[in-house]
């Protein structure tokens, strides 16, 4: 648990230094509120806090949820969101194991369904900031965040995916010569790209020190790229993007190799995780394409998490010294 | 054949056997309408008065129909006080009646009142089961405005919203805004948010009885009788 804390600091570096201060902000908030609401809940239990708060795992779903939000959000938006993912989406089921559902990503939703004006603005990247405007330094973006002052004017703006979403009309050429968010972009789109990068890096050391194996991230980036290259069509006003804009925009990287790689609430066979992976992969495709939201990696995941114990109903690894995988299990039924 | 008394059948109704937080029936409106206080009042008065007409009605027929038609016969029965219900609505809660909608005449389908007819009425003697039939609805009621309460506060942070439109002119003035007007938390309006709240509620009525149920067993000086653990879940120090 610990070495995807660390592998999530290429992400976490890209983040902060695209957009200020406030990922750095969020994090602190996320893990203060967390591990307090973990050990409150694990007196309320009567079970041993330190044991659990060792495992990390409460920090982690504190990160993963730090990350995910937007920088600069007021403080309580972080505190509700910490506090649904630990109380209700993980100890109210049973504490670590027992979570049928990622407890990050339940906490993201919840706070993207009740404070959608919150979540949905996004800080520009600072290479795209306007003439004579920064980023707030560590005070004022302390003040935005617990006070309520409003950022200046410009240092708040669209998302790739939102842009795209937004564009009616307009073929992706022309998008792509308008919007300075893509016009300036090394290959998908100024900021995003980079911290898609930090957390492929990251994930790929995960993948390297076999913390999870390929099988759920290769499949979920590989549906994604294979539907957005159906989808494609040259660049019309009707195309949902290319290929790479959608690999690196929004919570692609984060969610392909730390959110659906969580041991708990994924499927638990190889094979299985193939079929999971290539599911949320098509939901986030799907909902990015045609539907209301413009990223759409907790919601993808959330209903995998759904299909995760069917899928691992018939994706059962053959039993050893059996040659019919089914045959073994319902033989054992029998007896 | 019937031996309830009249404690037995309120302690029923209003706590042990609670419609909303013990049998959980009626949980389409339960979830559906207690979004305020003003909303959930107005369902539970009509789902109470319903489940005493029907309640009532069953009783006095039951030794006249026959057992192979009786369902029929208590779900027309029902039928008919919800559309008296439903007419009275629209006479004197018109606004209410329209924010309610659909929810009026599903009071029919509401399981909590054909259950206390084929499980208390058609067994009991009529002044029982009118009892029942209070009993019954308060529970019901009380459940529903309280979800409604919780909801309507934690979710726009209003309390008796729109009560104007239940008790005329006298109770505009009666909102308030304990969070200042601009606060709003949209998922406790929401489905999900009723689904939370409900699950919540059922749990603190479980403490509550777990409590009372230690308190008693030390009052009588009883030692407890250790619980068979049915599983382990995790390490238990």
């Amino acid at each position: 648990m610990q070495l995807v804390l660390l592998s999530t600091l290429p992400g976490f570096l890209a983040l902060s230094y695209q957009f200020g201060w406030g990922t750095f902000i969020n994090l602190i908030i996320a893990v203060v509120t967390s591990l307090i609401a973990e050990s409150a809940i694990l007196a309320l239990r009567n079970r041993p806090i330190a044991f659990y708060l060792k495992d990390y795992s409460a920090a982690v779903t504190a990160v993963l949820l730090a990350l995910a939000l937007p920088p600069l959000v007021p403080w309580w938006v972080v505190v509700v969101g910490s506090l649904f993912s630990i109380v209700v989406a993980k100890q109210l089921y049973g504490g670590i194991g027992y979570n049928p559902f990622n407890p990050a990503m339940v906490g993201y939703v919840v706070l993207l369904i009740s404070f959608p004006i919150e979540m949905t603005s996004w800080v520009t990247p600072i290479s795209l900031l306007p003439e004579g405007v920064t980023h707030p330094g560590l005070w004022e973006s302390l003040s935005i965040v617990f006070a309520g002052n409003t950022p200046v004017d410009g240092v708040t703006g669209a998302t790739p995916l939102d842009l795209f979403k937004h564009s009616n009309g307009l073929v992706v050429d022309q998008i792509y010569q308008n919007e300075a968010l893509f016009s300036q972009a090394s290959f998908a789109g100024v900021g995003w790209e980079w911290v898609n990068v930090g957390f492929l890096i990251g994930g790929l050391i995960l993948l390297k020190t076999r913390i999870f194996t390929w099988h759920g991230p290769l499949a979920m980036l590989g549906t994604l790229a294979l539907m957005s290259i159906l989808f494609w069509d040259g660049g019309s006003s009707d195309s949902p993007g290319s290929p790479i804009m959608h690999l690196f925009s929004g919570a692609s990287m984060m969610g392909a190799f730390f959110i659906l790689t969580d041991p708990v609430s994924s499927a638990v066979s190889n094979r299985g995780r193939l079929i999971y992976g290539a599911l949320i992969g098509l939901l986030v495709y799907v909902i990015r394409a045609w539907g209301n939201y413009p990223d759409a990696m907790a919601f993808a995941v959330l209903l995998a998490n759904f299909a995760a114990p069917f899928i691992d109903n018939y994706t059962l690894p053959r039993t050893y010294g059996h040659t019919d995988r089914r045959k073994a299990t319902e033989k054992q039924e029998e007896e | 054949m019937s031996d309830a008394t009249v404690r037995e059948v309120a302690g029923n109704g209003l706590w042990h056997n609670n419609p909303a937080l013990v049998q959980l029936l009626g949980l389409c409106p339960l979830l559906a309408v207690s979004s305020t206080v003003a909303n959930a009042l107005g369902l539970g008065l009509a789902t109470m008065m319903v489940l005493i007409g029907s309640n009532t009605i069953v009783s006095l027929i039951r030794n006249h129909v026959n057992d192979a038609v009786r369902l029929p016969v208590f779900v027309i029965i029902i039928a008919a006080f919800v559309t008296c219900a439903e007419l009275l609505m629209k006479a004197y809660t018109y606004d209410l009646y329209q924010i309610l909608g659909i929810f009026v005449p599903l009071i029919v389908t509401n399981c909590a009142i054909l259950g206390r007819a084929e499980a208390f009425a058609s067994k009991n003697n009529v002044g029982l089961a009118a009892l029942d039939g209070v009993m019954m609805g308060m529970g019901f009621l009380l459940v529903l405005v309280a979800l409604g309460a919780i909801r309507e506060l934690l979710g726009q942070g209003t309390l008796f919203v729109d009560m104007h439109f239940l008790f005329g002119p006298i109770a505009v003035n009666w909102l308030i805004q304990p969070f200042g007007p601009n606060y709003s938390f949209l998922i406790i309006v929401l489905p999900p948010g009723a689904f939370l709240v409900t699950g919540l509620l059922i749990a603190l009525k479980n403490i509550i009885d777990n409590v009372l149920k230690v308190h008693v067993d030390k009052s009588r000086n009883k030692p407890i009788k250790g619980a068979k653990r049915v599983r382990t879940t995790g390490h238990i120090s």
